[in-house]
């Protein structure tokens, strides 16, 4: 089995998130890799909530429509899903709730009800029943499942045992899911931990450094805000969660001004609150870290679904003129990886930085492998990669002094003898507002040039991935989550892919480099007007709206749908 | 310390007899004298919004954090966060923190945050040059309100009591000396110090004549009731320019403060490494 798709389906509060997880973890035990997108409307309890969890050899980070395992909690899991089922696809259900009237495909009803009423247990534990089933139809041990819960219930253990047990005892064997662990490979034996983009996102930046996490909760960045303050005891981190974006954006600035690296998280309404604050820290030069997580919009948009539609956004965001650093990762790795090199850089250069993603690699599952990921510090052996640049403690402090670089040398108040000034006016070397034209123009160069000494920092950076057939004339230009899907039609189709990783300083010499010898080069975006697309434009790298392949409904594309649409554009 | 150390070569634009004076020479006054009562002055940072009262950063060799309009206490907040040993004083105009930061305000009182905020109230928006602020009284006739502005002012002393500031005081620019007692008094205080300081625009609204007029010391008062506190504030709502107005301390109770919510999270740093493995081990 090269590749195998479950999908569970239910309402709110049935604990589908949960259960696709514990699917995933069964998966991973037995050494697949796993990518898990979730599926949630904008509610708290009801409504139809279904996780796709994909368990393959290898490396994923995209979902496929067709599915080998239907999990339905409820009818409507069934209507909603049975075309994703191929002909040898299994239905696994609750009896007491679902009406199967698919007699095409193998199928096995529990009932769930009977079980949790004959064991005195809870309604919520109908997920840990049915995965119970689950495991005996798809011929998982019951040893791996017993793992998987006793390592992750966090209570009523016994019971969920039983009733898993229940599950799996009803069912009968369909088929028969091999191991994927090479026995003789001992690093194929290490399971993978599984772990959202958040996630990744928190742990890179709390790897970095990170000394406090500032953030308002909104959609789908929330998951790092709770997943800071659960271990800000563990990490010694000040997790702030204030009045509103605009606090969030301040406070930011005033850890930076204390010398505590910080970092903030919103989705794109939030950040519209934050722009006032992040042209303050263009001009202050306050480093302040920035997880953009973005959904679909304009305004409250659909608040649990993906888009790729504030790029130009985020570029743009604040008045005036100043740098700005912005990576989007394509997967938990990238994430965890360039959230140190973002928190690292906004310090070394004094500049906002960003780590825009989206819902897809904010909230999906992803097998980690932190080697593989790699460390942000191991990068550049370089004494300076962690530590800004400090004031050497010799004659009178100017915040603003000029350098070849623009870099001006920080200090943290208290400085007996000296004063720390920091201005949101134009301001002298020494941080007092002034309107004086001259200081005005080399203000501006003095800013200009921290952005272009960022650019040529990050020459020695992968800012632009390629992947696939790299001699392929036909190419694929992605950005953020589209990274995983891309890469496997572009397995199947034998393309190229070209993953821009960096969006600003933009990496126009590595991008014309990965485009050497591409005759047609298709942009995969998922916004409306093909934002990547507008942005290397604006280098003179052109591609034709109908080389544009966009998906703006609120969904990620799935290596089907990328395939249908390569399959027309190519033809 | 002298308080003249404390000056910088910045020009001072603001109007002459502009009430702003006072508050910088009070300022200076108090921040030298705590120099050398063991309050090293390297410890103390100013931070401002945007308007006229602003500038004042700009006229202290003091470290400061010259912020944008209405948010001075976001910025204060982190601060004293990252390092309670720091003395963190916000300037802020009525405009700025009554109506563009109003939220961080009452969220600072509710948090009871050991910051101190001093509101220069000249009840009008000098820099853009005259239009009512949410203090102004109402029927003001600034640019923005010709025909008289038909809302009735907020009364900043109340609305911090009710918030949970726990220091609460008024002066008046023409009132030097007290100026100084009072921002001493705030900037010593154990939590949220807001001194509203009726501070005379002589170009946009000239209040001499009536502030010399209806202002007297309150005195003998228990700043520890909130009853007692709630009458003297209420006594003079900003709408009228014919009863008393009180100045001086009103309002003084010891509370918990949510700096000091942080002062037991070690940061841990060469234990990351470790803790980020184990972590990861349990998401297996």
């Amino acid at each position: 089995m090269n590749n195998f798709s479950t999908l569970v389906g239910g309402i709110a509060g049935d604990g589908i998130n949960e259960a696709g997880l514990t699917v995933a973890r069964l998966y991973s035990r037995l050494g697949y890799h796993i990518y898990m997108y979730y599926d949630y409307p904008s509610l708290i309890r009801g409504g139809h909530n279904f996780s796709l969890v994909r368990a393959s050899r290898q490396k994923i980070a995209a979902h496929m429509d067709r599915i080998d395992v239907l999990v339905a909690l409820n009818q409507e899991t069934v209507e909603k899903h049975t075309g994703r089922l191929k002909d040898n696809s299994l239905v696994i259900y609750d009896a007491d709730k679902v009406k199967l009237d698919d007699t095409k495909h193998k199928g096995f009803g529990l009932s769930i009800t009977s079980i949790l009423k004959e064991a005195t247990a809870p309604a919520v534990m109908k997920n840990t029943c049915i995965i119970g089933g689950y495991c005996k139809v798809v011929g998982i041990d019951w040893s791996v499942l017993e793992d998987v819960l006793k390592k992750h219930m966090p209570k009523m253990l016994e019971l969920n045992l039983q009733v898993a047990r229940h599950g799996y005892d009803q069912a009968v064997e369909l088929c028969r899911i091999d191991s994927s662990v090479d026995e003789n490979d001992e690093k194929d034996k290490k399971h993978l931990p599984i772990i959202t983009g958040n996630q990744a996102i928190s742990l890179g930046l709390i790897k970095a450094g990170l000394m406090a996490y500032v953030a308002y909760p909104m959609t789908p960045s929330s998951s790092v805000l709770d997943f800071m303050a659960r271990y800000a005891q563990d990490f010694g981190l000040k997790v702030i969660h204030p009045e509103n974006e605009i606090a969030v954006m301040l406070m930011a600035q005033g850890f930076a001004y204390a010398g505590i690296k910080a970092a903030v998280g919103t989705s794109g309404g939030g950040f519209c609150l934050m722009t006032e604050g992040l042209s303050l820290a263009g001009m202050a030069e306050m480093p302040v870290v920035v997880v953009m997580a973005q959904r679909t919009g304009p305004s409250t948009g659909l608040p649990t679904y993906t888009a790729q539609g504030d790029l130009h956004f985020v570029l743009n965001a604040g008045q005036g003129e100043f740098p700005r650093f912005i990576v989007a990762p394509g997967d938990a790795e990238e994430a965890y990886y360039w959230s140190g090199v973002a928190l690292n850089l906004a310090w070394k250069y004094q500049v906002p930085s960003f780590i825009l993603t989206d819902k897809i690699v904010s909230e999906s599952q992803y097998s980690f492998d932190q080697d593989r990921a790699g460390d942000p510090a191991d990068e550049r052996k370089e004494q300076d990669q962690q530590t800004p640049l400090l004031w050497d403690g010799r004659g009178l402090y100017n915040r603003y002094r000029y350098t070849d670089t623009g870099v001006s040398p920080l200090a943290f108040p208290p400085q007996k003898g000296q004063v720390i000034k920091v201005d949101s006016y134009t301001h002298d070397e020494g941080g007092i507002t002034s309107e004086d034209p001259q200081i005005t123009r080399e203000t501006c160069d003095k800013r200009q040039r921290k952005g272009q000494s960022l650019a040529a920092y990050l020459e020695a950076y992968e800012t632009v991935k390629v992947f696939g057939d790299e001699k392929s004339k036909n190419a694929l230009l992605c950005w953020g989550s589209n990274k995983g899907v891309c890469l496997e039609a572009a397995q199947k189709l034998g393309l190229r892919v070209i993953h821009v990783l960096v969006l600003s300083p933009f990496p126009e010499r590595k991008l014309r480099d990965a485009l050497q010898g591409v005759e047609r080069l298709l942009a995969v975006e998922c916004n409306s007007t093909g934002q990547l697309a507008r942005l290397a434009g604006s280098y003179g790298i052109k591609i034709l709206a109908q080389d544009q392949i966009l998906k703006y409904d609120g969904r990620p594309f799935s290596v089907e749908d990328l395939l249908g649409e390569l399959g027309r554009a190519m033809a | 310390m002298n308080p003249k150390d404390l000056a910088t070569t910045a020009r001072n634009t603001w109007c002459p007899g502009c009430g702003n004076f006072s508050i910088l020479s009070a300022m200076r006054s108090v921040l030298a004298d705590l120099d050398s009562e063991g309050y090293p002055i390297e410890n103390v940072v100013l931070i401002s919004g945007i308007g006229c009262h602003a500038k004042i950063v700009d006229y202290m060799n003091v470290n400061s954090f010259y912020s944008i309009h209405g948010r001075t206490l976001p910025a204060a907040s982190a601060i004293k966060i990252a390092n309670p040993d720091l003395k963190v004083i916000c300037f802020s105009g009525d405009g700025d923190s009554l109506a563009e930061g109003l939220d961080h305000l009452i969220f600072a009182a509710k948090r009871n945050i050991d910051i101190t905020l001093i509101l220069h109230d000249n009840r009008v928006y000098g820099l853009t040059t005259g239009q009512y602020t949410p203090t102004s009284p109402q029927g003001f006739k600034g640019k923005s309100t010709p025909a008289g502005s038909a809302e009735h002012p907020l009364n900043p002393p109340e609305l911090m009591l009710v918030s949970g500031a726990s220091y609460i005081a008024r002066g008046y620019t023409h009132g030097i000396e007290q100026l100084q007692k009072l921002f001493k008094e705030a900037i010593l205080h154990n939590g949220f110090s807001f001194v509203d300081v009726l501070q005379v625009c002589v170009s946009y609204n000239n209040l001499y004549e009536s502030y010399n007029k209806w202002t007297y010391n309150v005195q003998g008062n228990d700043a520890a009731s909130f009853d007692e506190a709630q009458k003297i504030i209420r006594s003079w709502n900003y709408d009228r320019s014919d009863v008393p107005i009180p100045l001086g301390k009103f309002y003084k109770i010891e509370a918990p403060r949510f700096d000091q919510a942080f002062a037991a999270y070690p940061p841990n740093l060469s234990e990351r490494d470790g803790k980020i493995k184990a972590l990861l081990e349990s998401f297996i």
